[in-house]
């Protein structure tokens, strides 16, 4: 009697041992077929608009043949900006944290508050760059939409420069003392050239974030019809021709819209792919 | 053998001044920049939150507290209030939580527990890859792709069963074009999950194979070793990792502005289509033409603000130490 209330037990617990683990076998496909549909989407739509007009033209009106120069050029110029800004802010902000700061509170509260702007809603940023940038100038200009895509960075750098910079052994910053270096000498010649893989990686992935942005942008950059290499004034981007084009009624507006989609997302994935290898082969070294 | 110091050896006066080390004079300045440059990221968060007041003022003295469950939308009549977008952004992000957390819970197993060895890493740097997307990406592939799908094969078919007057006609009233409150939580569910997925494979990895090996040896089954012994030990951060996730489906903007069909009315049903607070100052802010019009969409920004940054900073708190970009 006992015997079979156990086997009972037994097979229960088998039974919903198959099914949990069927469950994430489900899932992990289920996760996989989202990535491979999008994929799979953006190439069906994106690889008819792919001419060589896409960067020789600039954004068209409907119905006439045109291509991107312009938004791409606007949104290298947005980004390398934005970056120039994030990378040297995010790298001194984070060695702060990480060689400076200790356990102050104040060392705790720059961190929390990084954690905080490290997932804010872009939004957000857009808004707040728009009261500080846009209204008090009466327009709208690259610069502003810079800023605001540096205030989305910065934190994504800062976040691992310091972690970069804890995972350093103490005998490094030892021997550099040891040898009687200043403390600044110090960091920028040993500790930053030792982990300059990882925080190369976190560039990498800060500007990945940052180059598919639209939100921001909507109110600093705002969009630009034509080529421009005038940051004071709007200036064009690929995130915002997909949210203009995509939403018109326009097939050929449309199709651009997706091949600026696909542009994006290449760039995106492309640096993701770098930015990880990158992380790989420091962890291995 | 004793040291001794010769006079005429000891170095002249003043050298040891000399060989300071070189660069030590930039020593106070490079902290100084380092200070500034953390400092700096302090002042971004509080000038945010100061100009969102500074711009919602108007909108906050003429609706004050009231704004939040008022439910027109009225830019002509300049009455403003924010509850169909507040209830909108409530709605997507909670139900694509609830939907994005099984499977999130499920491939963060399989990757522990199941995956083969050489398909982990594949696997894993695809899902992570999913969290790379751009946004607005999604709104493409949201609007042009998955919300024609769901229509035909989703709202028609119900549409097409519900009897007149019934429960189900209820429920699934709403113009059949797919961009409605529930594709965009599917879309929303889509982009979080991988985010989610990631910290949870990151946090089951913590718990020591020593724990894990001995629940194996007592006779465990995997299901109950880690619902009762992995799971348990890293439930505290688990609930910040899917706080996280919840603070990044609040906040998010353009994949959602594509998709929700954006209509201010409070909506419905599920199939209806509605706003989010933050599809609704993308859409509207550039388009406001009177200040009372711009500082209520900035009013909605602050309660936006306040919103993350309670969920964000619980998330914190319960993940403590654990590391997550």
């Amino acid at each position: 009697m006992k015997s079979q209330k156990n086997l009972g037990l037994i097979a229960r617990r088998k039974f919903g041992n198959i099914l949990f683990v069927g469950f994430c076998w489900i899932t992990a496909a289920v996760a996989l077929a989202c990535l491979a549909l999008i994929l799979y989407g953006l190439l069906k739509n994106g690889v008819g608009g792919m001419r060589l007009d896409i960067f020789t033209k600039d954004t068209p009106a409907a119905g006439s043949v045109g291509g991107l120069r312009n938004a791409i050029l606007g949104s290298i110029m947005l980004c390398g900006l934005a970056m120039i800004f994030a990378v040297f802010v995010g790298v001194m902000a984070g060695t702060w944290l990480a060689e400076y700061a200790g356990t102050s509170l104040y060392g705790k509260a720059v961190r929390f508050i990084n954690d905080i702007l490290l997932s804010s809603p872009s939004i957000l940023v857009g808004l707040a760059i728009y009261e500080l940038l846009v209204a008090p100038f009466h327009g709208f200009s690259g610069l502003a939409g810079s800023v605001a895509l540096a205030l989305l960075a910065t934190p994504v750098i800062v976040r691992t420069t310091e972690d970069v910079l804890k995972l350093q052994p103490a005998a490094l910053r030892e021997s550099g003392v040891a040898l009687g270096s200043p403390l600044a000498s110090t960091i920028r010649r040993i500790l930053w050239r030792s982990g300059r893989t990882g925080i190369l990686t976190g560039c990498l992935l800060a500007f990945s974030r940052i180059s598919g942005e639209s939100a921001p942008l909507l109110f600093t950059a705002f969009n630009n019809q034509f080529f421009s290499w005038n940051m004071t004034k709007p200036i064009a981007s690929l995130p915002s021709v997909i949210f203009q084009d995509g939403l018109t009624a326009f097939d050929d507006l449309r199709a651009l819209a997706w091949a600026a989609a696909l542009l994006i997302a290449a760039a995106v994935l492309t640096v993701n792919i770098v930015a990880r290898t990158l992380a790989r082969e420091s962890r291995q070294s | 053998m004793t040291l001794t110091l010769d006079p005429s050896k000891t170095p002249p006066k003043g050298a040891v001044a000399k060989a300071k080390p070189r660069g030590g004079a930039l020593d106070p300045f490079f902290e100084a920049v380092c200070f500034a440059c953390a400092t700096l990221l302090l002042a971004a968060i509080g000038w945010v939150l100061l100009s969102l007041v500074a711009g919602a003022w108007p909108a906050m003295q003429k609706f004050g507290v009231g704004f939040l469950f008022t439910k027109s939308w009225n830019p002509v009549t300049e009455v403003y209030g924010a509850a169909g977008p507040v209830v909108g952004t409530l709605i997507t992000s909670v139900l694509a939580l609830i939907i994005a957390l099984p499977i999130a819970f499920g491939v963060a197993v399989f990757l522990v527990e199941f995956c083969p060895a050489i398909l982990r890493r594949p696997i894993g740097t695809a899902v992570e890859l999913l969290a790379g997307i751009p946004s607005i990406v999604y709104g493409m592939w949201g609007l042009f792709v998955l919300a024609p799908w769901f229509a035909l094969h989703v709202q028609v078919p119900l549409l097409l069963m519900a009897q007149p007057g019934s429960l189900l006609e209820k429920l699934t009233s709403g113009i059949p074009n797919g961009a409605n409150i529930l594709t965009a939580s599917i879309i929303l569910a889509i982009m979080i999950l991988p985010f989610t997925a990631a910290v949870l494979r990151d946090l089951m990895l913590t718990v020591p194979a020593q724990v894990r090996e001995s629940a194996y040896g007592l006779g465990s089954s995997t299901m109950e070793v880690i619902m009762k012994v992995s799971l348990p030990s890293i439930s505290r951060s688990a609930v910040g990792a899917v706080m996280l996730g919840l603070g990044r489906a609040l906040g998010e903007t353009m994949a959602v502005t594509f998709i929700i069909g954006n209509s201010h009315a409070f909506p419905k049903n599920l199939f209806d289509s509605g706003s989010t607070i933050a599809s609704t100052i993308a859409n509207e802010f550039n388009e406001a033409t009177t200040q009372m019009h711009t500082a209520s969409l900035i009013y909605l920004g602050l309660v936006l603000f306040l919103i993350t940054f309670t969920v964000l900073a619980a998330a914190r708190a319960l993940l403590g130490a654990q590391k997550t970009v």
